[in-house]
């Protein structure tokens, strides 16, 4: 599949951010070709559906409509090609990929993001899975990760997947903490958790908000927040969230067979004697998400840490700029958030390319502006939020490393 | 496992796929054509994918998007794979990535 004439835009990654993108971009007449090493496109918004005010929103039918739009305007999309080499020479990309390479002026980097684990003691057992795993499993493959399963981390992909799976029929034994280890934190004790999902009230309003406006008073004030969390858990359409139970170990000889739970204090240590075993036949860790970047790092883009982005990420402004020239980045690249904002965020990467490449005229001020505008309403309005604060976090990001010049060949480091 | 034929929020896959067989550490397995083969593996009832190089310990599907490389199993003709991201074929034969002797890992292990 090697290319001569090189593409205009190269999109690596056909989830949400690169299709919005190569929509946009392909509308303005470049030639856009999207590669992804998923078998089918789409993303992990494939496998994505949840309640909203009282409708189903299905990421399936969402990634429909872009691939419809993606094929109507020419966009090429190359699945089950893996990216393992990018490399600028003479104005033009080449990138290496398992299916050969392929050239392009201008990149943009839409990988999404990777899952952090937890690791505890059997965790490399079969049946034990990222939450991921299980959504894509069921979701996107139709086939059960198991039969009974218990889901080990509090975060807002526990949540939404918990209640995916049991939707599909798979049984939940319940949601329970890690131990607090040296990768976990503090988030892994009940009042970190309990901070956390106070982000998620909106889900799932009413079991939510009783149990946090009692422990919202509570929280900061050590070891009485546990006093408002009952021993049995707190049942959230119909899966028990079990705030005050940690996972201490998956055992079983060649696959899952049971995880032995313990009971925690406020501070997240195990109360003795209280351990007992969960019969289980499938384990889903849920460690929350990291942008997934390297192919960044690799075209030689300098990165910063971000803690409400979700770790490093690579350095961008506001428009979606890299300091490498002809280097681009749109969703979770740029910190998690959820597929909505990565969509306004990939036709805002289109927006700022076809800018710089002078396709957009006297209007490409007002045109990127409007893109931007629209990245943060969609993020102020965004149902599921990962992280708290990120609209800040956001603003300062910006502030503080969007200012970069462009560099013809490489980067300097900044500061 | 069991599969998920109409599910109760997506519906039914919308491009049915062809049942087909193919063989796993010598035993004849049935499947589904195009689906990964980690799915149809796991639809079968198998979660041991590979034997760690060193210790020898089972170890199966951990990300399911081509990440972790947990799953890596030899497929002839195409050599070592990750199961989550390749599509099965009929009549593939496959078996489960091998523990290593210890005169290529090196290590000595009880």
């Amino acid at each position: 599949m090697t290319q001569v004439n090189p593409y205009d835009l190269l999109i690596v990654g056909a989830g949400p951010a690169g299709l919005s993108a190569a929509v946009e971009a392909a509308g303005h007449d470049l030639r856009v070709a999207v590669v992804d090493e998923f078998p089918e496109p789409g993303g992990r918004m494939i496998g994505q559906f949840h309640e909203e005010k009282g409708h189903w929103w299905v990421g399936r039918q969402v990634a429909e409509q872009l691939l419809d739009r993606c094929s109507a305007l020419g966009v090429k999309i190359r699945c089950g090609a893996s990216v393992h080499s990018i490399l600028r020479s003479d104005d033009v990309w080449v990138l290496k990929t398992s299916e050969g390479s392929m050239q392009a002026r201008n990149v943009l980097l839409a990988t999404g993001s990777a899952e952090i684990p937890h690791p505890l003691p059997g965790w490399t057992l079969p049946g034990v899975m990222s939450i991921g795993a299980a959504q894509v499993m069921a979701n996107v493959h139709y086939v059960k990760p198991g039969r009974r399963g218990l889901i080990i981390g509090v975060n807002v992909l526990a949540m939404a997947i918990s209640q995916e799976l049991s939707v599909s029929g798979v049984s939940i034994a319940g949601i329970v903490l890690p131990g607090i280890g040296p990768i976990t934190g503090k988030e892994a004790s009940p009042k970190e958790s309990l901070q956390q999902l106070m982000g998620l009230a909106h889900l799932a309003p009413s079991p939510l908000m009783r149990i946090g406006g009692k422990a919202v008073n509570a929280l900061g004030m050590a070891g009485l927040v546990s006093r408002f969390i009952p021993r049995s858990g707190i049942k959230i359409w119909d899966i028990p969230l079990r705030l005050r139970t940690v996972a201490v170990s998956i055992n079983g000889r060649s696959q899952v067979q049971s995880v032995t739970l313990a009971d925690v204090n406020g501070e997240g240590a195990v109360i003795p004697g209280s351990h007992r075993e969960e019969l289980v036949d499938f384990v889903a860790i849920a460690g929350g998400l990291y942008p997934l970047a390297e192919l960044a790092s690799v075209a030689g883009c300098p990165f910063v840490y971000a803690e409400e982005l979700g770790g490093h990420v690579p350095v961008h402004d506001e428009q979606m700029r890299t300091p490498v020239e002809g280097l681009y980045v749109a969703g979770n690249i740029t910190g998690i958030e959820s597929a909505l904002v990565a969509m306004a965020q990939g036709r805002l990467a289109a927006a700022t390319i076809c800018a710089d490449a002078g396709l957009l005229g006297q209007h490409h001020e007002r045109e990127v502006l409007e893109a931007m505008q629209h990245v943060r309403r969609v993020r102020a309005t965004a149902l599921i939020q990962f992280r708290p604060g990120i609209q800040e976090a956001r603003e300062q990001f910006y502030r503080k490393w969007g200012g970069f010049q462009r560099e013809k060949h490489g980067i300097k480091e900044q500061g | 496992m069991d599969r998920i034929e109409n599910h109760p929020i997506l519906g039914p896959r919308k491009s049915a796929r062809e049942p087909v067989d193919f063989t796993f550490n010598g035993e004849k397995v049935a499947g589904l054509k195009g689906e990964p083969i980690a799915a149809a593996l796991l639809a079968a009832g198998i979660r041991t994918l590979r034997r760690h190089e060193e210790s020898g310990s089972p170890r199966g599907l951990y990300c399911s998007i081509g990440h972790c490389m947990e799953c890596r199993l030899n497929v002839q003709g195409k050599g070592l794979v990750r199961a989550c991201l390749t599509p099965l074929e009929a009549g593939m034969y496959i078996s489960e990535g091998e523990r290593l002797p210890n005169e290529i890992t090196g290590r000595r292990l009880p």
